[in-house]
């Protein structure tokens, strides 16, 4: 049994076909990348996966079990936590009333959430903004506290949707750091990342698809070597 | 901490002696009335400071409550204060129904919604004559000829609007209901079934302002549907009262309440009769104009506000020998900030 698995998943709007026939499976404690040009499909996968809408063809099973249909709010309880591209911090509370805010999801006293908010602060290094307004954060920082919020609902699966974006050279060393530490602690990542850099360096598979279709799956190397990658990156004359 | 709690035990003892120190039944008339509104203030402000549910419709709690004291009494010859305790819950199921309605819409869309179902729930109080008297209205006889007894039933209610409101905010519940008002998608993707807590922040909302609607049954001994069915002096007096006294925050309604109260009173009084007659017709173009200033100048509300309020009015006349001025800042909200 798979630890996360995707079948045959497709999704239309209206007429458009955004994703279609989609397949792949997650290794339990594996970092796997999600690429692909712009508007490939890549945030629809991670919108279908937390049932932000519902997916038209296929399924998806999370530890065997189908997911599809469930509400939002029950993905996370079930232990699949994501960030989103464009951050979306709850802008008019602090940095740890926003983490507060999410661990609620695992525990219901005022002081336990305290507790695990500062724990998760701690370990995502955000621990010296935590009074600050979330909406004071430079980009880096709401990504980093984009991390730090799904961290907080304990989950078993993360999606990270493009968090080193954006970020200068220093900031993005951190982010790998981070993610590697989340790895570390037995975290299953799915990440959609655009720059290279990251995505060679920290995924043991990556998963490629174009205009909603899979055009390559295996190691860094074998998908930066394909063909059919190289040609939806550079365009055929490099191919 | 410590001076928080002796002002709280203070403003209760002069709550609490209020009516042994003022014996006009006038002045104790318009105590009662500001504490009505403190808890109805405080109630709006629950599901829309706090929630990001803008309502219009108060007035439907508050009618539904007043309404099911009224037929109690009117009809199953019951006591009307039965309805102090249907009042509330019947303002709940109200609540439910809108809620299954209007929550499929949000922002701006939500906030028309119950425009149109508090104005539907007073056609029906209108027109369904057989159960409400319509236009007639519901007529009882008051239980107690003082105010006293009324007094302290309104500070009680209040105070247990205060109470559960401020201990709800402190506890899960309120973190759900402001990450909601931030973003209910985010909100959501962090396992908060927003459906579920908008819909709570209703029930607790509708609660205590169906039970005051009961409770204004009880001590007007009067009801008709344009009165407590009303969209401008209930559905959006409600708001007036949390906007001026501060959104978000727990003391700002309570104090709006009061100071909404107060004003209107010196206007329908055409300023205790030294103002000619016409001025009395003149306080909703005062509420109107309090509305654009406070907007302007104080988007916190007075309580909100407050720290901006005190350094404007109170300047240091030296440097340096103003220390009590530089007392703790409160945390301000900007609740009007996208």
């Amino acid at each position: 049994m798979a630890f996360f698995e995707a079948r045959e998943v497709g999704k239309t709007f209206g007429g458009l076909k955004a994703l279609s026939d989609v397949s792949f499976t997650v290794n339990q404690g594996e970092i796997f990348g999600l690429i692909g040009p712009n508007g490939a499909g890549k945030t629809t996968i991670f919108n279908l996966i937390n049932q932000f809408y519902p997916m038209t063809t296929g399924d998806i099973l999370f530890k065997g079990k189908s997911i599809k249909g469930m509400k939002t709010h029950r993905i996370c309880h079930l232990g699949i936590g994501r960030t989103f591209q464009v951050v979306k911090p709850l802008k008019r509370l602090t940095v740890l009333e926003n983490v507060m805010a999410s661990a609620f999801c695992r525990v219901n006293t005022f002081k336990e959430a305290r507790e695990l908010a500062l724990e998760t602060l701690e370990f995502c290094n955000l621990m010296s903004e935590k009074d600050k307004p979330a909406k004071s954060l430079p980009i880096a920082g709401r990504k980093r506290l984009e991390i730090t919020r799904a961290l907080a609902t304990k989950p078993e699966l993360l999606l990270l949707d493009e968090t080193a974006a954006g970020l200068n050279p220093a900031e993005l060393d951190e982010a790998i750091e981070l993610i590697l530490k989340m790895r570390d602690r037995g975290i299953t990542i799915i990440i959609i990342e655009h720059l290279m850099k990251v995505i060679m360096t920290i995924s043991h598979r990556i998963h490629c698809i174009n205009y909603g279709r899979t055009i390559a799956e295996g190691t860094p190397g074998e998908v930066a070597n394909n063909p059919e990658v190289i040609e939806a990156y550079l365009g055929e004359s490099y191919a | 901490m410590k001076r928080n709690q002796i002002i709280n035990a203070l403003l209760a003892l002069v709550f609490l002696l209020f009516p042994l120190a003022v014996t006009s039944d006038y002045y104790r008339h318009l105590a009662i009335l500001a504490l009505m509104w403190v808890v109805i203030g405080g109630s709006w402000n629950l599901l829309a400071g706090y929630t990001g549910q803008i309502s219009f419709g108060h007035a439907i709690f508050f009618g539904t409550g007043a309404y099911a004291a009224g037929i109690l009494a009117d009809k199953l010859g019951l006591s009307a204060w039965w309805g102090l305790a249907l009042g509330g819950p019947a303002a709940v199921l109200m609540g439910l129904i809108i809620g299954f309605i209007c929550f499929r819409l949000r922002g701006p869309y939500f906030a028309l919604a119950t425009i149109a179902a508090g104005e539907i729930c007073r056609l029906i109080a209108v027109n369904w004559e057989s159960m409400t008297n319509g236009m007639v209205g519901i007529l009882l006889i008051q239980s107690f000829r003082s105010k006293v007894p009324y007094y302290y039933l309104a500070l009680a209610l209040a105070g247990a609007s205060l109470l559960v409101f401020s201990r709800a905010m402190k506890s899960k519940w309120g973190f759900y209901f402001v990450s909601i008002r931030e973003d209910q998608d985010a909100a959501e993707s962090l396992g908060i079934n927003a459906s579920l807590y908008k819909n709570l922040s209703l029930a607790i909302s509708a609660f205590f302002t169906g039970t005051t609607g009961a409770f204004y049954m009880n001590y007007m001994a009067f009801i008709d549907p344009e009165v407590v069915f009303s969209l401008p002096y209930i559905s959006i007096m409600a708001i007036l009262v949390a906007i001026i006294g501060g959104v978000a925050t727990i003391w700002g309604p309570a104090v709006g309440a009061f100071i909404m109260v107060g004003i209107q009173e010196t206007f329908r009084s055409a300023i205790f009769g030294l103002a000619p007659k016409w001025v009395s017709q003149s306080h909703a173009l005062v509420f109107g104009l309090m509305v654009i200033f406070v907007i302007l100048y104080l988007a916190n509300g007075v309580v909100g506000d407050w720290p901006k309020i005190k350094r404007l009015l109170v300047r240091s006349p030296k440097t340096g020998d103003a220390a009590w001025l530089s007392l703790k800042r409160g945390k301000s909200e900007r609740p009007s900030e996208g």
